[in-house]
């Protein structure tokens, strides 16, 4: 990417900026929270609009992908290893001569014996990989409704082994959840004293994740992806070796999903099975296509916005009927996304590709 | 395993799989002649058994039924007049996200019409535990009830598909849009008629099922998904075959009860779901030539 393609995403970390600096002067620095949390959420949906609007493969258990990492991390730093290393169990006392376990007191003044969140975070991700890699060869081979169905089999799977799993804690969920300390002195916790301080990691990480996807979009993979999305037979004709592509952007985004859900689980201090749920996966879904399914901006400007009503309870008891109208109202009336509706022409003349 | 256990087993499983195969038939209707999948299939069924249930508080059973059924036709052609029928050559991406979004508002207004509240019909004869021996077992009288129907529906659908002219009409306009459309068939009313047709066998079948399965607001899309199963199973588009493997899902998911705990039940059709995708998309009693010339 050029230099110049750096430019919007320097401005959207003024405006991320700007933004904090605004709650702070009015005093509703509440809202933080909420932000936080939806930043991290967009950082899923940047991911999964590579697979959907760029590769052109629907997922619909991103959801699921985002339940893997948040888990995963949430059981490894919570599960007392204690009485593992009190029996002398070789897998433990490795990595505690290793110096990956921590101690901590959790809320009844016991003293814990986990998994270094660093550990965790690493553990989650390669889980990740390794799940979204065996799902994604044979899936991958589908397309229209069987893909649209094999996925949301897979989410709905995912869902099921939360909410029946016992060391996953069934219908309650994980919590108490520590804190994940990146640097020292600067945490991933839902403490008050750490909010702000959250927000710039919640918003460092976005733009990180952003950058990258630009630079891959403006890539020769990129262009791989779109003329998949066109046509696979013609890309497969042209020398594309479209199976791998649409592996390598599967895998990617699922790593988004999962590391948005480790970083949310650390911050929310725990995770439940209803961030596992489809309608979850739908909601991403559905702010992919409002932000016009192949444009990355969109999908964050959507994500932000939709993910912050709805964290903000705007919605009420309709939360998911608003998802469910925004779906079909768009595909109806603009498949093309809201930002790219025919009205845009009226304001703006210069030439648009698609 | 005694033989009593054993045939206990089997009626349940028949019972559950006559109303997969009854879903499975409604997106195959649906499917020949739109070639899109009907992600809503599994909410006609609940709407079936929720309307029913209201209007049985005014009305003698046999009469709310029927008007259950005649109300979610409606509903299914509007739904077919509203969102669908204008459309000109919609992507099946775009058509998925449609009838996802229609199946979540058609969930969401069942929650605010009825409650989160689970809701059944009364037995229609005799009530909870009055039973029928057969073959060294007790079984509720329900459950003949429920594979009596499903078996008359396949018979209906069979003779109306073979012998009326509505019914060869939409088998035209699934074996050919275009020749159909050339020899003076409305496409777009055959369509209309497929939404009613599968949203009217849906609500029966979800009327008869009320009383053993209860119905609830969100119990649409697990029938989606198992009817899609049975449907993919028997090979997309094939009626008769996806009854037998309706059958077949039912059976394996009430005997895998002995086998792994209850949660897990519905992880094993979706494996299964996903089992034959990988192995045979083209379903167990499908030819492949014919699946190689179809989209999926």
């Amino acid at each position: 990417m050029k230099a110049r393609g750096y430019l919007p995403i320097l401005m959207l970390a003024l405006v991320l900026a700007g933004v904090e600096q605004l709650t702070s002067w009015t005093s509703t620095v509440y809202f933080l929270t909420q932000m936080t949390m939806t930043t991290y959420y967009a950082l899923l949906v940047i991911g999964l609009c590579l697979v959907m609007g760029y590769a052109g493969q629907i997922s619909l258990g991103h959801a699921g992908f985002f339940a893997i990492g948040g888990y995963t991390s949430a059981v490894l730093t919570t599960f007392d290893l204690t009485p593992l290393l009190a029996r002398g169990n070789g897998a433990v006392s490795l990595l505690s001569a290793a110096g990956l376990l921590v101690s901590r007191d959790n809320l009844y003044g016991e003293t814990l014996l986990s998994v270094n969140p660093w550990l965790a975070c690493v553990t989650a991700i390669i889980l990740t990989i390794v799940i979204a890699f065996f799902i994604g060869i044979p899936v991958l081979k589908l397309k229209g409704h069987y893909l649209a169905m094999a996925t949301l089999g897979f989410g709905i799977i995912i869902y099921r082994v939360a909410l029946a799993t016992e060391i996953f804690g069934e219908a309650d969920g994980i919590s108490d959840v520590p804190g994940f300390p990146l640097l020292p002195g600067v945490i991933v916790s839902g403490d008050f004293s750490n909010r702000v301080q959250n927000y710039y990691i919640a918003c460092v990480l976005l733009l990180i994740g952003f950058a990258l996807l630009q630079n891959l979009i403006d890539s020769r993979v990129g262009r791989a992806l779109r003329a998949i999305h066109g046509s696979e037979e013609a890309a497969n004709a042209m020398g594309v070796d479209t199976a791998r592509y649409k592996l390598y952007t599967f895998v990617l985004s699922a790593v988004y999903a999962a590391i948005a859900g480790i970083f949310l689980t650390h911050y929310n201090g725990g995770i439940g099975p209803s961030e596992a749920g489809i309608m979850k996966s739908v909601r991403y879904v559905a702010i992919v296509a409002i932000g016009g399914m192949a444009n990355l901006w969109g999908a964050l400007v959507m994500a932000g916005l939709l993910n912050f009503l709805s964290l903000r309870g705007m919605f009420g008891s309709y939360d998911d009927a608003v998802f469910g109208v925004i779906l079909i109202v768009i595909m109806l009336f603009a498949p093309q996304g809201l930002l790219r509706l025919q009205l845009w022409h009226l304001f703006k003349k210069s030439p648009r590709d698609s | 395993m005694t033989s009593q256990l054993f045939f206990q087993y089997l009626f349940a499983g028949i019972t559950y799989g006559s109303i997969y195969a009854i879903v499975a038939i409604g997106f195959n209707i649906i499917y020949n002649t739109t070639g899109i999948i009907n992600f809503a299939q599994g909410e006609f069924v609940m709407l079936g058994g929720m309307i029913a249930i209201s209007l049985h508080a005014m009305l003698p059973l046999p009469l709310a039924i029927g008007l259950a059924v005649i109300i979610t036709m409606v509903i299914g052609a509007l739904i077919e007049i509203i969102f669908i029928r204008w459309l000109q050559n919609p992507s099946v991406l775009r058509m998925i996200i449609i009838t996802i979004g229609l199946s979540i508002l058609i969930r969401e207004a069942a929650l605010h019409l009825w409650g989160e509240g689970v809701r059944s019909l009364p037995y229609f004869n005799g009530n909870e535990i009055s039973t029928i021996r057969i073959l060294d077992t007790n079984i509720s009288p329900q459950v003949l009830w429920v594979i009596a129907v499903c078996a008359i529906i396949v018979a209906l659908l069979s003779l109306f598909f073979r012998f009326t002219s509505l019914g060869q009409e939409m088998r035209a306009c699934a074996a050919n849009r275009l020749a159909a459309t050339l020899c003076g068939i409305s496409t777009k009313n055959m369509v209309t008629f497929s939404f009613m047709l599968s949203a009217g066998i849906g609500a029966l079948a979800g009327c008869v099922v009320s009383p053993i399965t209860y119905t609830q607001y969100d119990g649409g899309t697990p029938l989606a998904i198992k009817g899609f199963t049975v449907a993919v199973l028997g090979g997309l588009g094939n009626s008769m075959a996806a009854v037998m493997a309706g059958l077949l899902l039912g059976i394996i998911e009430s005997f895998s009860v002995s086998v792994v705990p209850l949660a897990f039940q519905d992880a094993i059709s979706i494996a299964l779901l996903l089992t034959i995708l990988f192995v045979r998309p083209h379903g167990l009693f499908g030819s492949k030539e014919a699946a190689g010339l179809k989209e999926f």
